[in-house]
């Protein structure tokens, strides 16, 4: 029971009051680069998800034989691996949003979030707690991730996924898209923003 | 000429942060106040400098499509770029341990200040964005890839300098509201930075 309820914790966590993006200030550049729309976002988000729990499996099954001096070129060359492979699925199948997310693919590799978490939890932990850990922080970077694309797309483009969601008489109204929310300085702000809200929420986590 | 402009776009219209928000992490973490910036700055420009005109030799000799028909013509059919990844993280970790052993025996002031930054650096976003910068532009020739590095190097020193002496000041002259305090301004400092850098964007050269 002591082990389920830990578990639940493990997976819980990471989503809000552990959250790695606004909490724990982790992987913020693709944060900002790839939230100009919802899609890219959410393939982003869904990327991370799925190479931050399999090479959490992967090293917490290694744990035991990684010499210490040498582990972080052992996780470094894990997850490249790993995201070489989600990059070649994304041009296979997706090849329009492989495109936009251009390098920012690549850089999952130095996403201080997986280097993070490999480092803090995979390297100490049995594969299925890791396993549910690497879901856990992949989920609370990917909500993260939507929540900043959601209002950019929203607001900047006054589209969702690509379709017109803002009414064409709203513009016949004199109603005009907000062109800098668009543009990268915005995201931080947005991000920001959600940061306030959470840490109002939350006053422990306040510094100071 | 080409290379000189190529040096002060990286700097300030393709400035790492600003424009692309790359190496955020170490850029948040470390930017508390000046001094220790200032000394991952050096380190990050470093790193960029002898990493960018290493990967760019892999890239043009090895990994590109038929890039190694100079080893035999019947290779000229080959394409190595889906490794380019792997070896560009590669030659950044490895360059990491390596300038880190040699700072640290042959310089060791410059080691005990630069010491706790370098292990850090092989996984700052803005050396493998530098690198993967690189390989998308199809740079001419290797000095680009040096001079792009520098420009690149020194547009993230510029920075994080600029923001740890903001944060430095802001950390005792103002009263900003409890929840925003430490990382929620930083992000809206760094946003507002970005906001004026953009204004280099008209710039033709």
């Amino acid at each position: 029971m002591a082990e389920k309820l830990d578990n639940k914790k493990v997976f819980l966590n990471p989503l809000a009051k552990d959250n790695p993006v606004v909490v724990q200030v982790l992987g913020i550049c693709s944060v900002l680069a790839v939230t100009a729309k919802l899609e890219p976002a959410i393939v982003m988000g869904l990327s991370v998800i799925a190479v931050l729990a399999f090479s959490n499996v992967i090293i917490s099954l290694m744990r035991n034989t990684i010499p210490t001096n040498i582990r972080i070129i052992v996780q470094l060359v894990v997850v490249a691996g790993l995201v070489v492979i989600v990059n070649q699925l994304l041009k296979a199948y997706a090849y329009d949003v492989a495109k936009q997310l251009s390098v920012f693919i690549g850089l999952i590799i130095t996403n201080c979030i997986l280097m993070g978490r490999l480092e803090a939890f995979a390297m100490g932990n049995k594969p299925w707690p890791s396993f549910l850990d690497g879901i856990g922080n992949g989920a609370g970077y990917a909500i993260i991730l939507i929540i900043v694309g959601f209002f950019r797309e929203l607001l900047g483009s006054g589209t969702l996924l690509g379709y017109q969601v803002v009414p064409q008489s709203f513009y016949d109204a004199g109603y005009v898209n907000n062109g800098l929310m668009i543009l990268p300085p915005m995201a931080l702000i947005v991000v920001a923003c959600i940061i306030w809200v959470q840490r109002a929420l939350n006053p422990d986590l306040q510094e100071k | 000429m080409e290379n000189f402009n190529i040096f002060i776009r990286s700097i300030f219209v393709d400035n790492m942060i600003f424009a692309y928000f790359l190496g955020m992490c170490s850029f948040l973490a470390v930017s508390k106040n000046v001094k220790t910036a200032f000394g991952l700055g050096i380190a990050v420009t470093f790193m960029l400098v002898i990493t960018l005109p290493i990967n760019y030799l892999l890239q043009t000799y090895v990994l590109q499509a038929g890039a190694l028909a100079w080893l035999d013509p019947e290779l000229a059919s080959v394409d190595l770029s889906f490794l380019s990844l792997i070896m560009f993280i590669a030659v950044i970790a490895s360059m990491t341990q390596l300038v880190e052993m040699a700072v640290e025996k042959y310089s060791p002031s410059l080691y005990a200040s630069l010491g706790i930054f370098l292990p850090l650096i092989a996984v700052n976003c803005a050396i493998l964005g530098g690198s993967l910068f690189m390989q998308q532009r199809d740079f001419p020739s290797v000095w680009t890839a040096i001079c792009a590095g520098g420009g690149w190097g020194i547009g993230w020193l510029l920075a994080i300098t600029a923001v740890a002496a903001i944060r430095e000041r802001l950390a005792t002259y103002s009263n900003i509201p409890a929840p925003l305090r430490g990382i929620g301004i930083t992000f809206i400092v760094t946003a507002l930075m970005g906001i004026a850098f953009m204004s280099f964007l008209g710039i033709k050269l």
